[in-house]
């Protein structure tokens, strides 16, 4: 008999199942790329899927594990491809999955023992290694003329001051509308700049039960409150960047974020936290380095925040003293 | 505004310019003593205390005694001295009110004093010129930094021990993959001070 880790739950979800699902979720974003960048964005998805996959397969030979197909490591090679500029040579996706698949997973020993999200941790060894063509983004088809001069001349100052890895619209904020922005004709990454799609994506999670609602819901609301606080336009940063995708996708990851519902609260608030800071403070979008973090923190918060065992009576603080019943 | 620049010097003392994920000093304690809670929070609070300390004191020595006598010099072996010092001290305390941690520190607490993160910390502090104020926030944060580290490790090794990583890569092997996954990600702060 194998024991695994826990959750132990019975039900009729195994993991490929879920895996199918989130790949069904992931669809709409990856043919809204496709629409907005051609067919070159579909070559990008494929070679992102199949390095990652074929990584899998060797790894698992390699370590004398029999092979399983489990679908997970689609998953990591969607996302990552998803979250890639439009524009990267094609070698850069197949190794960034092979990368994520190989370091930020195989060597922990496989699926569901892994620290950090791979896809977020492919990405920002992309990012660390071939900086220059991972913060190039082409104009998506369809974009307004007027928008896209706003956007090409911010570009250019922005090159000039100084090579910062500024991401998709955050530096030139009065050049697109919230339609734009909502249907995604802007640069940016492949997957991440319709939200339309992205939205549809994270409702077909929610409602198959696959998530928590409460993650991105209370992402959303920190960075809301946040941008609010500092005087920034609350809707155009929810809507600007990775922040949706990220927050559907990558901070609902069942592996690397908290085993609890509360911890999980104290993720997306801190992912928030982070998301706005660097946004405000750099103008530089990060968002896969905070997930990246945020992971990290993970066994801390599962350390402190431990669940009320059913029956235990609860802890009623009286005076920063615990009162015994 | 000097508040501000010293906050600025917390934050990059603790996040930005992280002494293990970032400046890489200090590892041989890192992977030596994060095996469990306990003793990275001994080893963490410990370096805190070593390196506030031997910050304050060197700077006081390095601005009365080494500057006004042209013998900066002297830095490195003057600093090895004042940290002995401090690591003494805290041997002294520590085997006295925890003897248990003293013997599952082992040999990393007299090695604490050629720690190259608390020797860097002291040289870094005079190297960049700071003023007192600074030097203490460095010193302190500095440790914080090391002692977040710590932690961090500690809670994902233990985590680890249970979820059952390949043979090859238990215990220093997969800490030192987690430590590049961890500084990888403390990258996402190289902007923000």
């Amino acid at each position: 008999m194998e024991v695994n880790v826990s959750p132990h739950i019975r039900s009729d979800w195994d993991v490929r199942k879920i895996m199918l699902c989130v790949v069904l979720a992931l669809i709409p974003s990856a043919i809204a790329g496709v629409y907005y960048f051609g067919y070159y964005a579909l070559m990008i998805i494929v070679l992102s899927i199949l390095s990652a996959q074929i990584t899998e397969l060797i790894g698992f030979k390699l370590m004398g594990k029999p092979v399983e197909f489990d679908g997970s490591a689609i998953v990591t090679g969607l996302i990552l491809a998803l979250i890639l500029p439009p524009s990267v040579p094609l070698w850069i996706p197949v190794v960034g999955s092979a990368f994520a698949i190989a370091f930020f997973k195989l060597l922990f020993g496989g699926l569901g023992k892994n620290i950090f999200n791979p896809a977020a941790g492919g990405r920002v060894f992309l990012l660390l290694s071939f900086g220059a063509v991972m913060t190039s983004f082409p104009a998506p088809r369809g974009q307004s003329a007027a928008a896209s001069t706003a956007a090409s001349t911010a570009a250019t100052t922005a090159a000039t001051t100084a090579a910062t890895t500024a991401a998709s619209p955050l530096a030139s904020s009065a050049a697109y509308s919230y339609m734009d922005l909502f249907l995604g004709r802007i640069p940016g990454s492949l997957g991440e700049t319709c939200k339309l799609a992205i939205l549809i994506g994270g409702i077909i999670l929610i409602a198959l039960g696959l998530i928590d609602y409460m993650v991105p819901l209370v992402y959303a609301l920190t960075c809301i409150i946040i941008s609010f606080a500092a005087g920034a336009d609350p809707l155009y940063h929810l809507l600007s960047g990775g922040l949706l995708f990220a927050a559907f996708f990558m901070a609902t990851d069942y592996v690397t974020t908290p085993i609890t519902r509360e911890g999980r609260i104290v993720f997306a608030i801190g992912l928030g936290i982070l998301t706005m800071a660097t946004r405000l403070l750099t103008g530089v979008e990060s968002i896969s380095y905070m997930i990246l973090f945020m992971n990290g923190l993970v066994p801390i918060i599962d350390r402190f925040i431990i669940p009320r065992s059913f029956g235990e009576p609860k802890k009623v603080k009286v005076g920063g003293k615990k009162n015994e019943q | 505004m000097v508040e501000e620049s010293l906050v600025a010097l917390a934050i990059g003392a603790v996040l930005v310019n992280n002494f293990v994920f970032v400046r890489f000093l200090g590892l041989c304690p890192f992977f030596g003593t994060s095996n469990n809670w306990s003793n990275s929070m001994g080893m963490g609070l410990m370096v805190i205390f070593v390196m506030t300390c031997s910050s304050v004191l060197s700077w006081v020595i390095d601005a009365f005694v080494l500057i006004p006598l042209d013998a900066t010099y002297l830095r490195i072996m003057v600093f090895i001295f004042i940290i002995a010092v401090f690591v003494q001290l805290t041997e002294l305390i520590i085997r006295k009110y925890s003897p248990s941690l003293y013997k599952s520190l082992g040999i990393f607490l007299p090695l604490m004093v050629v720690n190259c993160a608390i020797l860097g910390i002291t040289l870094i502090n005079a190297g960049e010129g700071y003023a007192f104020p600074a030097a203490l926030v460095s010193g302190f944060f500095s440790g914080v930094g090391f002692w977040f580290a710590m932690l961090l490790m500690a809670a994902v090794r233990e985590k680890l021990e249970l979820v059952g990583v390949p043979e090859s890569l238990r215990g220093i092997p997969i800490a030192i993959v987690v430590a590049a996954g961890y500084s990888m990600a403390f990258r996402a702060f190289a902007g923000l001070v």
